[in-house]
């Protein structure tokens, strides 16, 4: 615990923000002592509000939400510096979730941080409601850019952080890809502006979980060699394990170090991760769970049905 | 005559000096679109994305979200086509500040034949919400829209050329998105034009004035959102409409005036002058106007037409 709270207060340290007015800071903190930076604990309370709001639903993207939950504690909880209440704070970092469906694992991390009301995740996919079936930045705090159409993300990463580089601004851009997504071709076009143009503000990362919708992506369109693809387009490159937090964390550490270079961190996942009867299956990619499978589910996680 | 993208080089440095916030992107087409202007200027401003317009439109997004008002051009076809769906997702729905603007619409750009033209641009941009469109008829109109959109909060499109426009207006003109100019008043029939086809409407309307019949010619420069009054007001008073653009007549001004007049209480007989879907060749651009009937004389033509139809038209009551 004592070094728990040590690596709590060189984390709050790097924020650089009075931490008695920003919110973002208490959050963390209240979440981090009472959990005691408890990533497993976390992770499955996460997961179990992902999975209860998809059901909720009745459609949604199960398997690639489940999989970037500990890729966006590692970002929101761990490394990026912004703040809940003031979503358009000039300085934040920026992170741009490329791989748009996974919106419902976003939208319950940004809830819990307190850019939006806890309530609306229940409205998830309604008419009406603030939180669409892909991410839409016109309507919801924290949300930079409208995603889901795949491909496009990285380039819009690429423009902020170009603009940081212009205003001379220290924030951070983070990019989250899908293995997918790398088949568009518009990511290798993204993959060489961020080179070119030195972008080592900016920090992609992918959720290589190995599966697309129509089969393993080794099957449909084989992206491998990933790891030697981006190196060969000039960036720096890391793997992971996609579901430990501190690895992640790390690495963008690391990545911090290196200059006139733009970052890759390829994180090994698991679709639908955390769920025994739904982790690499094809079939939870594009579908929700049924109130069973919820309950099933939920019972792996170790959690009740109402718990929040 | 003045090349509208020539003005448009000239304006962006000039809106580069007074506003930091201003950036150019390209796509390896900088000295055909004349940004190369911009970037011989402000080169720490300028981004050259290669050939590769997707990044470019989706980048330029990006940095809007920054509170950077970048203007972003290639050819109209690649900028419009390309991209098309870059700009629907990234610019449109995210409602980002975006000026798309481009050279080398229409078939004006000749010799380099069809897969370089752009008839299909004004359809494309047209179906896409939260989108303004404007296509300037001369140089100095360009001038006033490019310095109008850089203040204009919103994505915007507009549509420039490849070869020199005759020159319609000076000083006095002041334009406004949304508003359509009237170059000349008449009474037997309106010709609705944009970009190269209004000084081939002006120089049809003389032809026609010299055979007795007098013709309204009004440049309806922004297409959306489009003026619905003037268009009402020209089929009340002229009550027969030729439309005319470098432009195919599926989707672009033509089918824009049409559906406000079959859905008003003022429908008339339309005409509309544009490439009739199919691609164009190479050729010089006035060959090429004349080959697929958009000249003069199509325009005089299409008018009489259109006068010939009022005493047979009865819409359903």
């Amino acid at each position: 615990m004592a070094k728990d709270i040590f690596r709590m207060g060189e984390m709050f340290g790097n924020i650089g923000c009075n931490d008695e007015k920003d919110i973002s800071v208490n959050v963390m903190k209240k979440e981090m002592f009472d959990l005691g930076m408890d990533w497993e604990r976390l992770g499955r309370e996460i997961r179990g509000d992902i999975l209860r709001i998809l059901a909720k639903a009745g459609s949604g993207h199960t398997g690639g939400s489940l999989s970037i939950v500990e890729i966006l504690l590692a970002l929101y909880y761990g490394k990026m510096h912004h703040r809940p209440k003031q979503p358009d704070w000039p300085d934040r970092d920026r992170f741009v979730l490329s791989k748009g469906h996974g919106a419902p694992a976003l939208y319950v991390v940004l809830a819990k941080l307190g850019y939006f009301d806890l309530s609306e995740l229940d409205k998830l996919r309604c008419v009406c409601a603030m939180l669409q079936g892909h991410p839409y930045n016109c309507n919801t705090p924290g949300i930079e850019i409208s995603t889901g159409s795949l491909g496009q993300g990285l380039s819009v990463a690429n423009g902020m952080a170009l603009a940081g580089k212009l205003d001379k601004k220290p924030y951070r851009v983070y990019a989250l890809l899908g293995d997918g997504e790398v088949q568009e071709g518009q990511v290798w076009e993204a993959a060489m502006t961020a080179a070119h143009y030195h972008l080592d503000n900016l920090y992609a990362l992918i959720d290589f979980n190995k599966l697309q919708i129509d089969g393993p992506v080794s099957q449909i369109m084989e992206v491998e060699p990933l790891e030697a693809k981006w190196r060969a387009f000039g960036w720096e490159t890391y793997e992971v394990n996609g579901h430990n937090v501190e690895e992640i964390r790390e690495r963008l550490d690391m990545a911090e170090d290196v200059k006139g270079r733009p970052s890759m961190i390829i994180c090994h996942t698991v679709k639908g991760k955390g769920v025994s009867f739904m982790e690499n299956k094809v079939e939870y990619h594009g579908v929700a769970p049924t109130s069973e499978e919820l309950e099933r589910a939920l019972a792996e996680l170790s959690l009740g049905r109402n718990t929040k | 005559m003045l090349g509208t993208r020539d003005v448009y080089g000239d304006i962006l440095v000039e809106l580069g000096e007074k506003n930091k916030d201003i950036v150019v992107l390209d796509a390896d087409l900088s000295a055909s679109t004349r940004t190369c202007k911009f970037a011989r200027a402000y080169p720490e401003r300028f981004f050259n994305m290669g050939i590769a317009e997707q990044d470019m439109i989706s980048t330029a997004a990006g940095l809007a979200t920054c509170g950077k008002i970048p203007f972003v051009s290639t050819f109209a076809v690649f900028l419009t086509g390309r991209a098309w769906d870059q700009v629907r997702q990234s610019v449109c729905y995210s409602e980002q500040n975006v000026k798309l603007v481009s050279t080398h619409a229409g078939i004006t750009v000749g010799e380099d034949s069809a897969t370089h033209h752009a008839n299909e641009d004004i359809a494309l941009m047209r179906a896409l919400p939260n989108m303004t469109i404007i296509c300037p008829a001369d140089g100095i109109e360009t001038a006033q829209v490019i310095r109008t959109v850089a203040y204009h909060k919103g994505p915007v499109y507009v549509r420039l050329a490849r070869c020199k426009f005759p020159v319609i207006y000076d000083d006095n003109y002041h334009f406004h998105i949304g508003k359509s100019d009237m170059l000349r008043d008449g009474d037997q029939a309106t010709i609705i034009a944009i970009g190269i086809m209004v000084s081939q409407a002006l120089e049809a309307a003389d032809n026609l004035a010299k055979e007795g019949i007098a013709v309204r010619v009004v440049n309806m420069s922004t297409i959306k959102p489009i003026d619905k009054e003037a268009i009402l007001e020209a089929a009340r008073k002229t009550g027969a409409i030729v439309t005319s653009e470098e432009h195919s007549i599926i989707g672009g001004l033509g089918s824009a005036v049409a559906e406000v007049l079959v859905e008003s209480n003022h429908p008339c007989p339309l005409k509309r002058i544009g490439t009739k879907d199919c691609f164009g060749v190479s050729g010089k651009p006035q060959e090429l106007l004349e080959k697929f009937c958009l000249g003069v004389k199509d325009i005089v033509e299409a008018t009489k037409d259109v006068i010939k139809r009022k005493s047979g038209f009865s819409p359903a009551t």
